[in-house]
């Protein structure tokens, strides 16, 4: 995803992570927005459920965007 | 007399103005504790109910759910999930943060399920409303069956209906959200029976966290791990399910309450700010200016309270002297503990005023943006973005600093900001530096422009923080953990901070500090001033005559001969003696004895240095910076006839004190932190050991 671009949610490949994750409001099926990265390019903060986070790529990039 | 009164505890998640809602409530009636066993500080407050009855609130930390990851997150759900426990609340108050309901209802509904009593409180709704959103009241509170209190936890509004809500009688809500799946029902009943609970999802809690609920012994932990393994009970699949489901429910309820969404436009100024502070060039660019404003304020608006304190500390300690009667008690008073409660007040104004420019930081929401902008870096050395706040409070002082380490979730990654977090060169340690720093450096300017002594000054704070990252590289490699890291941290508005949680984070952090430290920097300054006033044999009584006769062939004025008397008792005192044994190992730095005493008693603070220094060269007062440096300078190396002072010297000295751990009390909260004397030992002889070897080179190649 670039900054600036929308992705619905669909699933996690990491499963510990998934639950921390689904806590924060990452929900399958839901919108997440990436707004921007920080300036070496992690990490990075997206919007969900209303809000705004900072994750690390890694973490983001077990989420699984529905293409 | 222990009065029976009424439990409040107050959750949420952070930035949900929880604070600010507790210290609307308490005001200044509050005070951090501990909780018994571990590390995590307990804020609870007393408040007046409209129908004069006294409640106790407690702030606990903040969390998203009941499924902790941090340290301070344990105890809540510890708290929580424990009936008979002494902290278990009358009524949970629940923060919400109104401008974003949803996430802050997770937590609500598993604090439902637990048949806690309840209160919904909206916070924000100014800010809600100026969203464009609106939500129907009534209709939320029947479908949840919870009392909800709107409040603005900024200006107070609210506050009083809050507090008619806690007077009356909360009652547990009648709806449940989450079912129990069927496959393990049995189980959650075998459990709750066996515990005599009072409901299904706490023994189901008993099930998913079976090891960090602290107050369930070894047996029976045991005896749930088993009956788990059994019906292969996994807890993180079930969590999974479990979140998903409430947000279910969450979703649903939110369709029916909220009449009008917010519109996104309303943060557009928040992230146009973003562009600009997060930007590649102005992010670091704007941090570093912060940074160098907040040294600024310590060390220009600090001088004038610091100096103040010196000199009162130094009166009191005068005055009594003089209208006491002579004698060793009130010797130790006055020479003793005034001298060290002095040691400890002096550093306030600096400490102070750092942790309220931390705290506006945090409360604007600036914080955030730091973290997220140093945590790339900061990981390349083993370290967190979260460890940006400790770091830059080590400059101030290390004690609240390791304390704030509480925050970084992964322990490896805590443990290495608590080991580098005392090589930032803290206020103890520019009274020394200042002194060295003005004997060895001439006061020319480079350029005619950049004062030498400052830039000398700048490169000492600088190598502290190289050897911090350093060692943090180091120990990244050493350390092996299996325990993943992560940053998963909300990005918050940003906000006007208010005043007044500014004001009581000053208050609590500059309290830590002198209940933490204080206690033992006073004691070590009682030690430390027997171990310099007596001393073996009858030298110390003969001091006077001994003087005496020596200086009878000169012509020495009464005020002289008593400096020199006191110079002669340290000489030796249990101080002076110590100092000339460890002379044969620190020779090879360019010490004496001399510098040896004061070595030995910087371990109570490493700013006694230059007290030690004045009363060591027969000083009378050491008030007079300029007459320190005078005598420092003329003292007479006799081995080389030249001065004793030389710039290698005073290069190794400054390398020393700014890399050697010299500080008892933090070795003692390291001790507290990380639950045992291994790593304050392991860091007291490595920062020694590295001090020692660093200030040999410097000695070696400059002399």
């Amino acid at each position: 995803m670039k900054p600036g671009e929308t992705g619905v949610i669909s699933s996690f490949s990491d499963d510990t992570l998934s639950a921390k994750l689904l806590e924060m409001g990452f929900l399958p099926g839901t919108a997440v927005r990436f707004n921007f990265s920080a300036p070496f390019g992690d990490p990075v903060c997206v919007s969900v459920s209303g809000y705004d986070l900072s994750l690390r790529l890694e973490e983001a990039s077990t989420i699984v965007i529905l293409s | 007399m222990e009065v029976n009164r009424k439990k409040i505890a107050l959750a949420g998640k952070p930035n949900s103005g929880k604070s600010s809602l507790f210290n609307q409530l308490t005001g200044l009636n509050q005070k951090i504790g501990n909780f018994p066993g571990i590390t995590v500080d307990k804020r609870t407050g007393i408040t007046l109910l409209p129908n004069r009855e006294q409640a106790e609130i407690i702030d606990l930390p903040g969390i998203y759910s009941l499924y902790p990851r941090t340290l301070d997150e344990k105890i809540v759900t510890e708290i929580l999930a424990n009936q008979k426990g002494e902290h278990y609340p009358d009524c949970v108050a629940l923060v919400a943060d109104a401008t974003n309901l949803k996430n802050c209802m997770l937590l609500l509904t598993q604090l439902m399920d637990l048949k806690l009593p309840v209160v919904l409180v909206l916070n924000m709704m100014d800010l809600a409303a100026k969203s464009g959103q609106s939500i129907d009241i009534q209709e939320l509170s029947t479908s949840l069956d919870l009392p909800i209190v709107m409040i603005n936890a900024r200006t107070g509004e609210g506050i009083q209906e809050l507090k008619e809500v806690f007077s009356g009688s909360v009652v547990p809500s009648s709806k449940s959200v989450f079912k129990i799946g069927d496959e393990i029902k049995p189980l959650v009943k075998k459990i709750k029976e066996k515990f005599s609970l009072s409901t299904d999802y706490e023994a189901y809690q008993f099930l998913q966290q079976t090891e960090s609920l602290h107050f369930l012994s070894r047996e029976d932990r045991d005896y749930i791990l088993s009956e788990a393994n059994a019906v292969n009970f996994f807890p993180h699949k079930y969590q999974g399910a479990e979140t998903v489901l409430r947000y279910g429910f969450i979703q649903d309820l939110l369709n029916k309450v909220i009449l009008k969404t917010s519109d996104p436009e309303w943060k557009k100024f928040s992230y146009r700010i973003d562009k600009v502070l997060t930007h590649k060039v102005w992010g670091y660019l704007i941090f570093f200016s912060v940074l160098f404003l907040i040294f600024q304020s310590i060390f220009a608006w600090a001088q004038v309270p610091m100096d103040f304190i010196d000199a009162s500390f130094a009166k009191l300690s005068n005055f009594l002297d003089q209208s006491f009667p002579e004698g060793p008690l009130f010797d130790l008073i006055t020479q003793g503990i005034i001298p060290g409660i002095g040691g400890i007040l002096i550093f306030i104004p600096q400490i102070a005023i750092l942790f309220a420019c931390i705290s506006i930081l945090e409360e604007s929401g600036y914080m955030a943006r730091v973290v997220f902008l140093m945590d790339k870096i900061m990981r390349k050395f083993g370290l967190n973005g979260k460890s940006v706040v400790p770091l830059i409070s080590g400059l101030a002082c290390a004690i609240p600093a390791i304390m704030a380490t509480r925050t970084i979730e992964n322990w490896k990654e805590r443990l290495i900001t608590i080991f580098v977090t005392p090589f930032m060169s803290c206020s103890a340690r520019l009274p020394v530096f200042t002194i060295l720093v003005a004997l060895i450096i001439p006061e020319n300017k480079l350029f005619g422009f950049f004062n030498y002594q400052g830039l000398v000054l700048m490169s000492l704070y600088l190598l502290g923080f190289v050897a911090a990252i350093l060692s943090a590289l180091v120990m990244k490699l050493l350390l092996k953990t299996k325990e993943k890291s992560y940053l998963i941290m909300e990005m918050p508005t940003y906000r006007r901070p208010k005043w007044a949680n500014v004001g009581y984070t000053v208050v609590e952090k500059t309290k830590a500090f002198v209940f933490e430290a204080g206690k033992i920097i006073l004691a070590i300054s009682v030690i430390l001033w027997v171990l310099a006033s007596y001393g073996p044999g009858d030298k110390m009584q003969r001091a006077e005559e001994e003087v005496r006769a020596q200086s009878r062939e000169q012509k020495v004025t009464e005020q002289e001969l008593e400096a020199r008397v006191s110079s002669y008792r340290l000489e030796h005192s249990y101080a002076g003696i110590m100092g000339k044994a460890l002379e044969p190992i620190i020779k090879p730095l360019g010490y004496d004895w001399k510098i040896g005493i004061a070595l030995v008693t910087s371990f109570a603070a490493r700013e006694v240095f230059v007290s030690t220094i004045a009363t060591i060269y027969s000083l009378g007062s050491t008030d007079d910076e300029q007459t320190i440096k005078g005598r420092l300078k003329s003292e007479i190396n006799p081995e080389t006839g030249g001065p004793r002072y030389t710039p290698a010297v005073g290069f190794s000295l400054l390398v020393f004190y700014t890399l050697a751990m010299q500080c008892m009390s933090t070795l003692a909260i390291v001790k507290r932190e990380t639950k045992g004397w291994k790593w304050p030992l392991i860091q007291l002889v490595y920062m020694t050991v590295l001090a020692y070897l660093s200030a040999f080179i410097i000695f070696q190649s400059l002399s």
